[in-house]
């Protein structure tokens, strides 16, 4: 592994996984874990962008056009999405949720080398960046929104139980959780539409197979086109729209991890 | 200047004593008046469970007769009787218990909030009788500074303490703010008017108050400008509530889960909060069950504040550091008070020297121009500023370190200061 993974992929790696561990902290101890999270998260993203510009600059071409590539700049796309907004006090144990999926899925990302410098794509630049970019964004978006799911069904169950604890260890109210979720799946699905759309109209063009990949994305933008009308036209709230979004984090997971990587164009 | 503290509180005195001994804000500026008229300077706080008085003076023992003559006086007691139920503090312990009590931190549920305000009050009506002076005022600055920084630092404020606050924060906890949601209120008990108080103060609208008996609906309604209205109208009512508060004296179930249940279709499954806090049950406990629906009674409220409480227990020794660390401060400051007379008069001494070799040069200088000679007065104050800067410093640290005396009564050797007349 070239010096750029020692300099920029470890302390990335450092920042997150200390916020990973302050937010489980602040789980038993509220108040302190959770600054001390913040400020690993936004030095592990700002290591991950360095590292992202260097990959860039070193590169002959787009450099996450590799499957690990990919990965690496979905870890960075998903923190900042949690970025926007999760560092709020309120929002602070969404990243509970968020920064141990994304340890986990940079740690595969640097495993399967996607950390280094990156082997120049064979397609055009242009087309990848969209395409790419686009997809990897709107999957961060409904990670995001996954987590923002599974927060609501976690606090709805203690407040369901009664939970002592309930108002000790906060957690945004349920409906700010089921109203963040709905708008960002609202905000994610049309860069996810005009990411396959460029997609297709690159196989038009230049031929290419239907693979499994395709397929699944298809279902879960079919998964997430089916909450937006679930919870804006039919009024579907709470519990019954976060599985929904849980269930479309599912394909997500599986298009990212759980699909052998394949060159579809 | 020593601080001294007289006063008593819950943890020493019953409420009998505590009643006699409690004054408002005015009787409390004429006693503080009155005090610091003998002694110097001097404040006086009464709160539900404590009055205290803080008193500047340069002999403590002189000041605390004063104190406990007045407390005498106030309660009606011989100070022998009152004396056991009395504690007296001096410098920094005074400081770090009035640090204490406006962090919440001797108040019964620690982070209770009033008492900074009241603290407050009772310094700014002493100040406006020209009670205090520089040390109380510095004292009492930094009490509410701490007050606010321990409640910044520390969640320690951040808990309900009581059953009503627990009720509207577990209703906020669902929605979030509660501006615009609906209120309805079964029964017109008195805990159901605290907890509507609590839930009106968070924003929610005007309650509907339906009851057995209209003339009870309608007492409450009109408390807090709601609506009245029969158990009749209660499933119309179910449609459109957001917080449903029972509080109705009822020996058996008002609202089914069932009746709920058909609501909340109705209603196409929107959240309902229930707060139940009568005794026997007013709500089906199945109606927890029912998806949207959270259902909270009083043994619930109980255990949520309960734990807050304990919260609040562990958050206090972070705020005890706090306290700790601000009466250091306060510490030393006090200690740089016994040094300040000698600097005044090493720098008086100093000026002195300067002016008048100025003076005496004046012939010599008559040439300069205006501008040149404002450069001379210039030049030569940051002479005397930078040679007295050091000893200056030195001297206030040793002052912290309590030798202060010891350093100023050298640099009076040295500097022969107060010794002009001689």
């Amino acid at each position: 592994m070239p010096e750029l993974a020692l300099f920029l992929f470890w302390p990335a790696l450092a920042g997150y996984l200390e916020a990973a561990l302050a937010y489980a902290g602040e789980t038993v101890r509220p108040g302190r874990p959770a600054r001390f999270a913040v400020w690993g998260v936004r030095l592990g993203w700002l290591a991950q962008t360095a590292l992202l510009a260097a990959q860039a600059v070193r590169a002959d071409g787009f450099p996450w056009a590799s499957w690990a590539g990919s990965l690496n700049l979905f870890v960075w796309l998903t923190v900042g999405a949690y970025l926007i907004w999760g560092c709020r006090a309120s929002f602070r144990l969404l990243g509970l949720v968020v920064m141990p999926l994304a340890v986990v899925l940079f740690l595969l990302a640097w495993a399967a080398g996607g950390a280094g410098d990156e082997p120049r794509s064979s397609f055009g630049d242009v087309f990848l960046a969209f395409h790419v970019v686009l997809v990897l964004a709107a999957f961060a978006g409904f990670t995001v929104a996954a987590a923002l799911a599974g927060l609501y069904l976690w606090q709805e169950r203690r407040l369901k139980r009664h939970a002592p604890d309930v108002l000790r260890l906060r957690a945004p109210s349920l409906a700010s959780l089921d109203r963040f979720t709905g708008r960002t799946i609202a905000v994610s699905l049309p860069a996810l539409t005009i990411g396959i759309g460029i997609g297709f109209g690159r196989l038009g063009t230049r031929g290419g197979g239907f693979d499994a990949i395709i397929a699944v994305t298809l279902v879960a933008w079919v998964v997430y086109a089916a909450f937006l009308i679930l919870r804006y036209g039919a009024g579907w709230y709470g519990r019954r729209s976060a599985y929904l979004a849980l269930a479309g984090f599912l394909l997500v997971l599986v298009v990212r991890v759980g699909l052998p990587p394949v060159a579809h164009f | 200047m020593h601080v001294l503290l007289v006063g008593t509180s819950h943890h020493r005195a019953p409420v009998e004593l505590r009643e006699r001994l409690a004054f408002g804000a005015e009787p409390g500026a004429d006693l503080a008046s009155r005090l610091a008229g003998a002694a110097g300077e001097a404040v006086a706080l009464s709160t539900c469970n404590r009055t205290c008085l803080y008193l500047a003076h340069s002999d403590p023992e002189t000041a605390r007769s004063l104190a406990v003559a007045a407390l005498a006086e106030l309660s009606g007691l011989a100070q022998e009787e009152l004396g056991p139920a009395l504690y007296v503090m001096l410098d920094e312990d005074a400081a770090r218990h009035l640090f204490g009590v406006a962090a919440g931190l001797d108040s019964m549920i620690p982070g209770e909030a009033q008492i900074l305000g009241q603290v407050r009050v009772a310094w700014e009506a002493a100040a406006a009788e020209g009670a205090t002076g520089v040390v109380l005022n510095r004292l009492f600055r930094q009490a509410l500074h701490v007050g606010k920084r321990v409640r910044t630092e520390t969640s320690i404020g951040e808990n309900p303490a009581s059953i009503s606050s627990a009720a509207a924060e577990l209703a906020a906890s669902v929605f979030g703010d509660l501006s615009g949601k609906r209120v309805l209120v079964i029964g017109a008990g008195k805990m159901g008017e605290l907890t509507v108080l609590n839930l009106v103060l968070r924003g929610a609208e005007r309650p509907v108050v339906v009851n057995r008996s209209l003339e009870g609906a309608e007492r409450l309604a009109e408390r807090f400008g709601g609506r009245a209205a029969g158990l009749d109208v209660l499933d119309q009512e179910l449609e459109r509530a957001d917080v449903v508060v029972a509080s109705t004296g009822a020996e058996e179930i008002v609202l089914a889960a069932d009746r709920v249940e058909r609501a909340m279709r109705r209603r196409r499954h929107r959240p309902i909060f229930f707060i139940d806090i009568a005794v026997p049950r007013d709500l089906d406990p199945r109606i927890n069950g029912i998806d949207g629906c959270y259902l909270y009674d009083i043994d619930d409220l109980e255990q949520v504040v309960k734990e807050s409480v304990a919260g609040r227990r562990e958050e206090a020794v972070r705020a005890e550091e706090i306290v700790v660390e601000e009466t250091e401060k306060f510490r030393a400051w006090q200690a740089s008070l016994d040094v300040v007379p000698a600097i005044a008069s090493l720098r008086a001494l100093a000026e002195g020297i300067r002016a008048g070799e100025l003076e005496r040069a004046r012939g010599l200088l008559g040439s300069l121009s205006e501008n040149e000679r404002r450069a001379v007065e210039s030049l030569t104050s940051q002479i005397v500023n930078k040679l007295l800067h050091l000893p200056t410093v030195r001297m206030k640290e040793a002052a912290a370190a309590s030798d202060g005396l010891i350093y100023a009564e050298a640099v009076r050797h040295l500097f022969g200061l107060g010794e002009e007349g001689r």
